[in-house]
């Protein structure tokens, strides 16, 4: 549990955070509020020769309304999520998300974009991004290129990051007014990754689901958006026979690792009952 | 006010000052823990002292083929790296264990389990230290290796323990196979087979108590300092037997027992890890008398939980034969013990399986024989007695599901079944079938307030209107009742059965009162968080009339300290506890003789009131205890030496039985595997209750572990003997957020031969709710013919168990 050696850099801008891990290559790691980079390093499964600290620059923790997207800067702590007023009322699902992540000690250090950007499976954010159609802002030596979470993921640990490039922001479009929506995770205890989670926002008019989307966590080495068994939902009451659909197109794409969570076929399963589950409360939640 | 309750008042008031036995003195410790001001073994820090790290195997068997050490001794900082080749020439690549095994300090020719130190790098900070773990270069040739305990003993086995594989008699008899440890046999085996072949109705089960750590916050560690001047060694460690360890030091090292001081300094929680004698303790010493300079081990959490002593591992087939209405007739229990690559239990030395022959438990049951085999595996070594006395926790598990089992099969209620069979108040003291004597109980009175306590019949009305709504389609949750009746052994123990290493179980307790009255007392115990500051302050303060404040207890340090066995096994209370008693008493008889030559009368005439000795008939003349300390000093009565102070060695005449009735409610969801408890109750009787408030943070600490082992916690290992989940992100240490809410109450039936009546009370609650939480769970899912459902109880496991009964669709 003892780190070998690096070097510490705390840049004050996103240039030269940019820069230097330009100039550092591949030895060089951003730290965000730290918490999946240095366990890694402690147990020496990750050995960076220099750790860029993104904390010293400015703006990039901000929560703001731009047109019709919610746009957060990447170095907003999941408290800060928690307590924003704005996402509370425009994207509720973020804040019902950070509760469930980890702890409140966690929480004040650990944020939204270091969640999303680590390529860890067992984040829950990033399945979430992608229920909610977000886009990353990813900064480099050529300036910002925006790539959607969808797009983002390509394995665990990789994602569409270049080297040397910073997520600086998220940006998510807003929900519709009404919308139902639900983060349903499992978990052993407080602090762990999910054994299974899944993220629902809908629209419904009139009892009929006229739109929906799902994110699923933990459960292969990406994140997963569940096109599929979000197709299978609008049209429907989302009566019971549509629900059982759409949970076993769900459990379908899934593709966990057995681990000390459970075998694979249980977190399979658990991914569809949190999806159920998400639904259901999402249904309660939608201004019909 | 009349001069009656002037006198009441007056008496309450000096009684209230003293904060003795019985009240809810505050703990004296927290002042400094609650700031951050322990002084813990990592806190020291001595002038030009080095720091260790261990080179640990990746393999779970294998042959070592080549160590290079080269490229991390050549590492700036680094000032020695140790291997067994550096510890053999001074006998000690093995050292000795409390099981009569010895144990590889640096592993010599072959590794025996994963994470097995290989070499020990000694650096000048614990940063370069760990760096050069990495830059030492080992070559092994992996080999076959033994994971499954059943597999152990399979004649094609590979053999691990080559060591000493010719040596077919152990430390505790005949070894049937190389990887054979012991076979350990009590009761009667023909009376008991007779009784088995005649009953009406017989139930076997194979109960597993898996392998899991006691885990304390704070990991094994040690800093030794040698002397060359003065040819002294010193010794800071996490020991919960200081004394102990000086003993076993001297014996391994050849340093005289007086040149070597033993400190535990503040102990973050114990639990049994830190009983036992480890390497990083052995290469700390060695590598300060090499060097001459302090050397500091600090293990780090995955080398604590895959390393260090780990607990229970015991496969028990256990029978129970009854009458057909649900009278027991007779106990067979056959364990399979996995104690992994050594035997390094920390069981007194003629008890190999620990007192694991308390299984029949509660019950008055004629006949019982039990075998324990012993098995070598490639694990880490231990079975250590985690938050229990010596395999307690295991035994009662084992009779306290079994007798579920037999309700089941007898279609009777569990609760009716324990009436029906436990031993009778009037039976005490009770001799066992497997020859153990229960000192007092009244366990009908106890089972009885609990069952009121929690509303039993109510609960089971409640629990089969669930099952028929479950039936129904109406709910997707399942209710479990959880019940458990725990007779616990502590207090380890008469000299006649009791010892380790040769020497006897007595504790010690030194009592010198100060001339102004003050007090500083000293115990062989060592407290890891269990208290004592308080608790034994609170004993003298009643057994003296001195103030519980003026009162200061020290344990720890070897060099001040009477000679002691330690903190484990609910030993203190019960051992050091009545050492204290008899010592005060001492100390009392001496002041008498003083009091009644300052007051000119007679020691007869006189007699004890709270805080002083009074003349009888004449209450206003007294010396207080104050006084007659300054007197003791400074004018003693002619041909009494002077001074005040008392030393006891007590050695108990016998073990003490604390018992207890445990309920708890739980409900589980079906779907998910997830179980939560609704409702845990938990009376104990420990006797005399010394602090009720201490005896209170026992029991929910005790259950917090029991609920932790019970639900989820567990050490496992692939077949390729990987130790899976070492870390806290998968070993289940439950936080404040996933622990139940508990329900304490007691009844107290004192001990007859403690000096005052207490009988211990910290592992009670683990022992007893281990099998209250499997049980609620088992309950749960009985109807729906289940059969017997192995702990841990996680999720994933009851989902499966779902999954087996066809429950989700």
């Amino acid at each position: 549990m003892i780190p070998g050696t690096f070097d510490y850099h705390r840049p004050t801008t996103v240039e030269s955070a940019v820069a230097l891990l330009m100039k550092l290559g591949e030895d060089a790691r951003p730290l965000a509020g730290g918490h999946s980079l240095i366990p890694l390093m402690k147990t020496r499964l990750a050995s960076p020769e220099h750790l860029v600290d993104l904390s010293a620059i400015e703006g990039l923790r901000r929560v703001e309304v731009e047109g019709n997207d919610v746009v957060i800067g990447a170095m907003t702590t999941q408290h800060s999520v928690i307590t924003s007023t704005v996402l509370a009322e425009l994207v509720p699902i973020l804040r019902e998300t950070a509760l469930v992540i980890a702890d409140p000690q966690i929480r004040y250090k650990g944020t939204i974009g270091g969640n999303c950007a680590n390529g860890d499976p067992g984040n829950d954010m990033p399945a979430l991004m992608q229920c909610l159609g977000a886009s990353y802002q990813l900064t480099g030596a050529d300036g910002n290129r925006l790539v959607p979470a969808r797009d983002f993921y390509l394995g665990a640990y990789e994602t569409a990051l270049e080297p040397g490039e910073i997520l600086t922001e998220i940006r998510i479009p807003v929900p519709p007014a009404g919308h139902g929506y639900g983060y349903e995770k499992l978990k052993r205890k407080v602090g762990d990754y999910a054994t299974a989670a899944a993220a629902v926002v809908i629209t419904m008019v009139s009892g009929t689901c006229t739109s929906a989307s799902i994110g699923l966590t933990n459960v292969s080495e990406t994140p997963l958006w569940a096109a599929e068994a979000a197709g299978i939902l609008v049209g429907s009451t989302l009566d019971a026979a549509t629900v059982d659909a759409a949970v076993a197109a769900a459990e379908a794409i899934t593709n966990p690792a057995s681990d000390m969570r459970g075998p694979s076929e249980y977190r399979t399963k658990m991914a569809g009952v949190m999806l159920r589950r998400a639904l259901e409360r999402a249904r309660t939640r939608a201004i019909a | 006010m009349n001069e009656q309750v002037k006198i009441d008042i007056d008496r309450a008031e000096r009684t209230e000052k003293l904060q003795g036995m019985g009240c809810k003195r505050k703990r004296v410790e927290d002042v400094r823990f609650t700031q951050g001001k322990g002084s813990y073994v990592d806190d020291l820090k001595l002038p030009g002292m080095l720091f260790g790290d261990f080179v640990r195997s990746p393999h779970a068997h294998a042959r070592i083929v080549s160590i290079d050490t080269s490229r991390a001794k050549a590492l700036p900082g680094v000032v020695a790296v140790l291997t067994a080749a550096d510890l053999k020439p001074l006998g000690l690549h093995y050292m000795p264990t409390l099981a009569g095994d010895v144990q590889a300090v640096l592993a010599d020719e072959k590794v025996l389990f994963q994470n097995q130190e290989v070499a020990f790098v000694i650096a000048e900070d614990r940063y370069i230290a760990s760096d050069a773990t990495e830059l030492v270069e080992v070559v092994y040739e992996a080999l076959p290796c033994i994971v499954d305990p059943f597999k152990a003993m399979l004649p094609d086995a590979p053999i691990l323990r080559e060591d000493i594989k010719d040596k077919m008699v152990g430390a505790h008899g005949p070894r049937k196979h190389p990887n054979h440890i012991f076979e350990w046999q009590i009761g009667d085996k023909q009376a008991t087979d007779d009784v088995f072949a005649r009953a009406d109705v017989t139930i076997k089960e194979m109960l597993v108590d898996h392998r899991t750590h006691p885990s304390p916050l704070e990991t094994c560690q040690s800093v030794a300092s040698f002397d060359k001047v003065k040819g002294e060694l010193t010794l800071w460690g996490t020991f919960q037997a200081p004394h102990v360890i000086r003993t076993v030091v001297s014996l391994i090292s050849g340093l005289p027992e007086h040149k070597i001081h033993v400190i535990a300094p503040d102990i973050g929680g114990g639990f049994g890890n830190k009983v036992g004698a480890y390497a990083g303790y052995v290469c700390s010493v060695v590598g300060s008398i090499v060097l001459g300079v302090p050397v500091k081990w600090v293990e780090d959490r995955m080398e604590n939980l895959s390393t260090t002593s780990f607990a229970r591992d015991y496969h028990m087939t256990t029978e129970l034969a009854a009458t057909k209405d649900g009278k027991i007739l007779g106990m067979r229990v056959h364990v399979l013990a996995d104690h992994g690559a050594f035997d390094a239990c920390a069981d007194p030395s003629k008890w190999p399986a620990g007192f694991m022959n308390i299984c029949t438990g509660s019950y008055d049951i004629p006949v019982a024989h039990l075998v324990v085999d012993g098995v070598y595996t490639n694990k880490a070594s231990g079975g250590v007695a985690y938050r229990c006395s010596f395999r307690v926790t295991e035994a009662v598990f084992a009779i306290e599901r079994a007798i579920e089992v037999l309700a089941q099969k007898l279609g009777m209620d569990a609760a009716e079944l324990r009436m029906k069979n436990f031993i009778r108040a009037e039976q005490f003291p009770y001799h066992s079938a497997l020859g153990w004597e229960y000192d007092s109980g009244d366990y009908h009175m106890a089972m009885q307030k609990a069952m009121d306590a929690i509303g039993y019949k109510a609960l089971r009305a409640e629990q089969a209107e669930k099952r028929e709504a479950f039936k129904r389609g109406e709910t997707r949750e399942l209710m479990g009742i959880g019940i458990s009746f725990f007779t616990e052994i502590v207090g380890a123990g008469p000299a006649k059965n009791c010892d380790i290493l040769g020497i006897a179980m007595f504790d010690s307790a030194e009592i010198r009162i100060h001339p102004t009255g003050s007090v500083i007392a000293r115990m062989g115990t060592k407290s890891q968080g269990q208290g004592h500051e308080t608790t034994y302050a609170q004993i003298i303060a009643t057994e003296l009339g001195i103030p519980a404040d003026d009162i200061m207890i020290e344990e720890g340090n070897t060099d001040t300290a009477p000679y002691g066995l330690g903190t484990y096994g609910s030993r203190s209370t019960p051992v050091a506890g009545a050492a204290t008693a008899v010592a005060a008493r001492k100390i009392k008889a001496k002041a008498q003789m003083i009091a009644a030559h300052m007051l000119e009368v007679h020691e007869g005439d006189l007699e004890w009131d709270i805080d002083r000795f009074r003349v009888k008939g004449l209450p206003e003349k007294f010396k207080t205890m104050k006084e007659i300390a300054w007197s003791a000093y400074n004018a003693p009565p002619p041909n009494l030496e002077p001074g005040l102070e008392a030393v006891n060695y007590y050695e108990p005449p016998n073990m003490t039985y604390p018992f207890g009735a445990y309920f708890c409610v739980m409900d589980i969801d079906v779907d998910t595997g997830v179980a939560k408890t609704r409702r845990f109750y938990a009376l104990d009787d420990c006797g005399t209750r010394i602090n009720p408030m201490i005896i209170e943070g026992q029991v929910h600490g005790g259950l917090t572990e029991a609920f932790a082992c019970a639900m989820g916690q567990e050490i496992r290992y692939d077949d390729m003997g990987n130790v899976m989940g070492a870390s806290f992100m998968d070993f289940f240490l439950p936080t404040a957020v996933e622990t139940p809410k508990w329900e304490t109450d007691f009844t107290v039936t004192p001990s007859p031969h403690h000096p005052i009546g207490a009988k211990g009370v910290g592992e009670s609650p683990h022992v007893g709710g281990v099998p209250c939480f499997s049980n609620a769970v088992n309950d749960a899912y009985a109807f729906l013919g289940a059969g017997h459902i192995q702990m841990p109880h996680d999720a994933w496991r009851l989902w499966q168990v779902g999954e087996r009964l066809g429950l989700h669709g």
